[in-house]
């Protein structure tokens, strides 16, 4: 009979701990091993994890949007592409090769048309702000394909090796990519986590969830509707332009491609894999499909085939994501 | 709360020759209407009167026709829920009204956070401000939610949701409370409870006014000062219960015939 009482107090203790340290913790464990990896992996193993950092910034951002908020947008590759063609025009147009002024303007431009676009997409919710989102993403898309002259078309952009610091790395791009910019990005990713987190777990984050559960309820308690998403809107335009700036360094060009409606369909698929409902979630799924894409596309040629499958499978057993069905296993081991 | 006397006193709030339509249908006709400070006041008719109509053009949701809304000497005339609050005169809604899957806490932090104005700053820490957390804290006491507190609402009894919805409107330290059937859906037990909790905090939170819309008479006998009776969009009557119970004629205009427990308790 003793046993329930012990039971009990481990619910308590997973209740009262998994909400505030849970996610902050999980990511920035996750980074700490990250940071150990170029002991350990190869070239390649780090080549992969690039891509990874720059989605996972990326989808801090989106899920601030659509797991904070409750906006899904279809058109938030169009924020990697701001960030991309950014780096690319300043390096190659420019000569501008600074890394923190790349950073910097990209997020700049995002935030901009982000508060433009955003103004004219957050008066809508569910499917008619998807939509718009889509709509938007595939104008700037076509922008980028058409406009032979300022964006290379087809083509696309080069981007140039950028400073770090002001200083310039002499060794070779796998060198530069997988050492210094390695170690940079991962920096930066930690830093944005810490603020993602920051903004999550303030009154504005609460608005924000008061949106998404009853934006209805929420006006009549004082909060401003519009403004909070379109600053949530803005946010995570910002944090996208700062992941597109690092996937454009990390394989050199900014493609179209980049902006494309199906590249905003896997910021999706990420965030839906790893799980909207938790803050480290969106990251995960963003670490698990640059994974299991690769992975994938070793093995066949129908890699989009199996993928799609993946996500059939994700959405009909586990609606919740990865990080969402942990947390059900761990609570529910914890409650026994 | 109590009335004041005098009526040469400004109104807290008024309706002054106030009309609605709705393309042809014409949902309110010249209607005045005027609240006191420390009134409770009843608004009651049968379905269709323009109870719900009259109080969304007094909280300033719906823009009148023809007329004027005054609250505190200030046009308010379709200025929207957030002004709303900002001026201090909360709604509490007919049908439970909450953040399913947020915490007793969070709901009324969301509230105090608007009246401390604590959102420019994306980065302030919620759980560390001690002024905002007090608050929430008092607002759950007065309201008997305290021992709730960390509970999700969706996990809330029907009673403890409609007292959360309450609470929520109380959280922004309003002078008035405009509530549309406090207690509708819940069981006629948990219904004086709620009213007694609703009106010993009115007072513990120095709100000057209630304007309720209830159809319970019991209920609007026992807490009014004062009842206001619409009828086809019209008011019917402006007078104290005493003098509105007496009258039958009067409450069979507004609830059919007046139901027997009532009649026992005189």
């Amino acid at each position: 009979m003793s046993t329930p009482a012990i039971d009990v107090g481990w619910g308590a203790v997973v209740q009262r701990v998994t909400p505030r340290l849970n996610g902050l913790w999980v990511l920035l464990g996750l980074i700490a091993v990250m940071a150990l990896l170029p002991c350990i992996a190869s070239p390649y193993a780090l080549m992969l994890m690039l891509p990874f950092i720059g989605y996972g910034i990326t989808l801090l951002g989106f899920n601030l949007l659509f797991g904070t908020t409750g906006l899904l947008s279809f058109g938030h590759a169009l924020f990697l592409g701001v960030g991309a063609y950014t780096a690319a025009a300043l390096t190659s147009k420019f000569g501008i090769l600074s890394f923190e002024l790349l950073l910097i303007t990209a997020a700049l431009a995002s935030g901009l048309i982000s508060l433009v676009i955003g103004a004219l997409c957050v008066r809508y919710t569910r499917i008619f702000f998807g939509m718009l989102t889509l709509a938007f993403g595939m104008l700037f898309h076509s922008f980028l394909f058409k406009f032979y002259s300022v964006t290379g078309g087809d083509q696309g952009m080069r981007v140039l090796r950028p400073l770090l610091l002001g200083m310039e790395w002499r060794g070779g791009k796998t060198a530069f990519l997988t050492g210094p910019f390695y170690y940079y990005t991962l920096l930066l990713f930690a830093l944005l986590g810490l603020a993602m987190w920051r903004i999550t777990q303030s009154p504005f984050g609460l608005h924000l969830r008061a949106i998404r559960e009853n934006a209805n309820k929420a006006a009549y308690v004082g909060v401003q509707i519009f403004r909070m998403r379109l600053a949530a809107f803005v946010i995570s335009a910002i944090y996208g332009g700062i992941g597109g700036t690092i996937l454009a360094v990390t394989t050199g060009l900014a493609d179209p491609e980049l902006a494309y409606w199906t590249h905003s369909g896997n910021l999706v698929f990420m965030a839906v894999l790893g799980g909207s409902g938790t803050f480290a979630g969106p990251a995960i799924g963003a670490l698990v499909f640059v994974l299991l894409q690769d992975f994938v596309m070793s093995v066949t040629q129908y890699w989009r085939f199996v993928m799609g499958a993946v996500l059939v499978l994700l959405v009909v057993f586990m609606p919740q994501g990865l990080s969402g069905t942990i947390e059900a296993l761990v609570r529910r081991n914890g409650g026994r | 709360m109590q009335p004041t006397p005098a009526a040469d006193n400004d109104p807290l709030f008024e309706a002054i020759n106030v009309s609605k339509s709705f393309g042809v249908f014409k949902a309110l006709r010249d209607v005045s209407f005027r609240v006191d400070d420390g009134e409770f006041v009843s608004v009651v008719g049968p379905n269709g009167a323009g109870k719900t109509t009259l109080v969304n053009v007094v909280s300033g949701l719906l823009r009148p026709t023809i007329g004027e809304v005054r609250f505190m000497g200030r046009d308010i005339a379709g200025i929207g829920p957030v002004e709303l609050a900002r001026l201090g005169m909360s709604r509490a809604f007919q049908l439970v009204n909450i953040f399913p899957a947020l915490t007793v806490r969070e709901t009324l932090a969301v509230a105090v956070a608007s009246r401390l104005r604590r959102i420019g700053n994306p980065f302030r820490s919620l759980r560390r401000d001690d002024v905002l957390q007090a608050d929430v804290e008092r607002v759950a006491e007065v309201l008997g939610l305290r021992a709730r507190l960390d509970a999700v609402a969706s996990a809330l009894s029907q009673g403890e949701k409609k007292l959360l919805d309450i609470a929520s409107a109380f959280a922004l330290n309003p002078s008035v409370i405009l509530l549309d059937e406090p207690t509708s859906g819940v069981s006629s037990g948990d219904k004086h409870a709620i009213m007694e909790v609703l009106v010993t905090a009115a007072r513990a939170a120095g709100v000057r006014a209630i304007v309720q819309v209830e159809h319970d008479m019991d209920l609007v006998e026992r807490y009014s000062h004062r009842i206001v009776a619409l009828q086809e969009g019209t008011v019917l009557a402006d007078m104290v219960p005493a003098a509105f119970f007496r009258d039958p004629a009067m409450i069979s205009a507004v609830i059919g015939t007046r139901p027997k427990t009532l009649g026992g308790m005189h």
